[in-house]
């Protein structure tokens, strides 16, 4: 069992860090898409997906078949089960990169509007969150998983000023209201792909130290500070 | 000396044959207690130092690679290794507070306080009826119908009188490897025993009879207190509250069972129960 198994979680690695790979790589190019407002970046983005979706089934499977196999325990389970929420989530940030690459197309043909969230910072740490989250994960480093957590607070802040600005932009300017919430649905996919990345890091605590911090992560990242310390 | 110990060894004074001294240390919900408890073999240390509490009606699983004093430690419980020779014991191992290596003893009670079932199904060669009745009619003279009655009470606990109850007169040897199995622990239970060991009860029955056997645990916990070695680490996971953790002789690891295959402290315990080595 034991060298069967070894072989098969070694698989399963290279597996999710290929969905990972991907994931990251679509949303830096509907990123770009979106700040080039390039059509022909959206479109390929859009059509990456699909390769993504297929080979979060292939990651899904690989992990059914261990479990049953093998019934893994202890650190292999907790690895198995966490390659298993991880692979789901990376699938759902694949889908807001395809959304923001579908807002592009709207978003050229509209009256333009100056767009109505800091797209600097937004993106920038959005992309930051998911390829650190990744990286905690293939390190077991729970302390740069901490970090994801921390920054999400920053992309929420920008979400809920992108939402006063789009209000007050559609009542200014109603003719331009569809660019304006076309952004909105970037900024909200933006927002939603960072609390993804939290979803990932809560996934490497329990996989590092069994521990389920979802509903408790304030408590969580104060008790796991204070053991580096 | 702790009030609760003195009422204990009071109730179960009848297992000495004069009055022993009782374990400080055995807590209330412990029904069995190692405390520095070491078993040698000659000069080779086969359990060393081990402080462990089985928990009254709870079941324990003792793991570890072959080799490693987990079914030494059992046998201990009952006494099994008094014929090994070279055999030696150093610490405490009580059984209610009461020493089990205490010289005056009577192990006799002992063993049927604490019964055993082996690897390997062992019936008498003998009715299915009169294997069950053995231990009881050990015990004293007894009445027909009373011992009509604790061997299908027997029979039905170890889940087994709807397959026999119509040839009870039949010899046990021509069952098979499962009945055989659950018939032996028919034998144990048919004595009252407060404890169970079971020294890899499962290793020689085929999927279907190691089923039965490990819902058969299921069922006897709460009544009995059980402790089974096992190979078979999701058999440990399945059945058992609390799991022990046995390498070369030392105890590395007690817990939860939940805990252990989940999130084990120890490296050496994640190691072996992963497979990494054993």
């Amino acid at each position: 069992m034991n060298s069967h198994l070894r072989k098969d979680l070694e698989k399963l690695k290279t597996q999710i860090l290929k969905v990972a790979i991907s994931v990251e790589e679509n949303v830096r190019k509907s990123v770009k898409a979106l700040r080039e407002l390039s059509p022909a970046l959206a479109c390929e983005v859009i059509n990456a997906d699909y390769d993504i979706d297929k080979l979060e089934v292939d990651t899904e499977e690989e992990c059914l078949k261990i479990l049953a196999l093998h019934q893994p325990v202890a650190s292999d389970l907790r690895f198995v089960i966490t390659v298993l929420k991880i692979n789901n989530e990376l699938e759902h940030i694949g889908d807001m990169a395809s959304n923001i690459a579908k807002r592009v197309s709207f978003i050229r043909t509209e009256n333009p509007v100056p767009i109505p969230f800091d797209i600097e910072t937004m993106t920038s740490r959005t992309v930051y969150m998911l390829k650190t989250s990744i990286d905690a994960f293939l390190q077991s480093d729970e302390l740069l998983a901490i970090g994801v957590c921390s920054d999400d607070a920053i992309v929420d802040e920008e979400n809920r000023r992108c939402y006063g600005n789009v209000a007050e932009g559609i009542k200014n300017n109603p003719d331009s209201a569809m660019c304006y919430i076309n952004y909105l649905l970037v900024s909200k996919a933006l927002e939603r792909i960072a609390d993804l990345c939290t979803n990932i890091a809560e996934d490497i605590i329990y996989m590092k130290r069994s521990l389920i911090v979802r509903h408790n992560m304030k408590d969580a990242i104060e008790r796991i500070k204070s053991e580096y310390e | 000396m702790n009030a609760t110990l003195e009422i204990e060894k009071k109730k179960h004074s009848n297992i000495m044959k004069e009055s022993p001294e009782a374990n400080p240390k055995s807590g209330p919900g412990n029904i069995v207690e190692a405390s520095g408890f070491s078993v040698y073999y000659g000069k080779f240390h086969a359990v060393k130092n081990v402080s462990l509490g089985l928990e009254r009606g709870k079941v324990t699983a003792i793991i570890g690679p072959s080799g490693c004093g987990k079914s030494t430690f059992l046998r201990c419980i009952n006494r099994m290794n008094d014929l090994v020779e070279g055999c030696k014991t150093t610490g405490l191992l009580a059984l209610e507070g009461i020493d089990i290596y205490h010289p005056r003893l009577d192990v006799v009670e002992l063993r049927r306080r604490v019964g055993m079932v082996f690897q390997r199904p062992n019936p008498f060669p003998k009715s299915i009826y009169d294997n069950v009745a053995y231990g009881v009619r050990l015990k004293g003279a007894i009445r027909k119908s009373e011992l009509d009655d604790i061997v299908e009470m027997s029979l039905r606990r170890a889940a087994l009188w709807d397959e026999v109850k119509d040839r009870l007169n039949a010899n046990a040897i021509g069952m098979s490897g499962g009945q055989q199995q659950r018939l032996c622990i028919a034998r144990a239970l048919a004595i009252s025993p407060e404890v169970l060991l079971m020294d890899e009860p499962c290793s020689a029955l085929d999927p279907k009879s190691t089923a039965r056997i490990e819902d058969l645990i299921a069922e006897l916990a709460g009544e009995y207190t059980i402790a089974i070695v096992t190979h078979n680490m999701q058999q440990a996971a399945r059945v058992s509250d609390f799991t022990a953790f046995f390498y070369e002789g030392n105890l590395v690891e007690f817990g939860e069972t939940k805990i252990i295959f989940t999130n084990p402290k120890n490296k050496a315990t994640n190691d072996y129960i992963t497979g990494r080595f054993g």
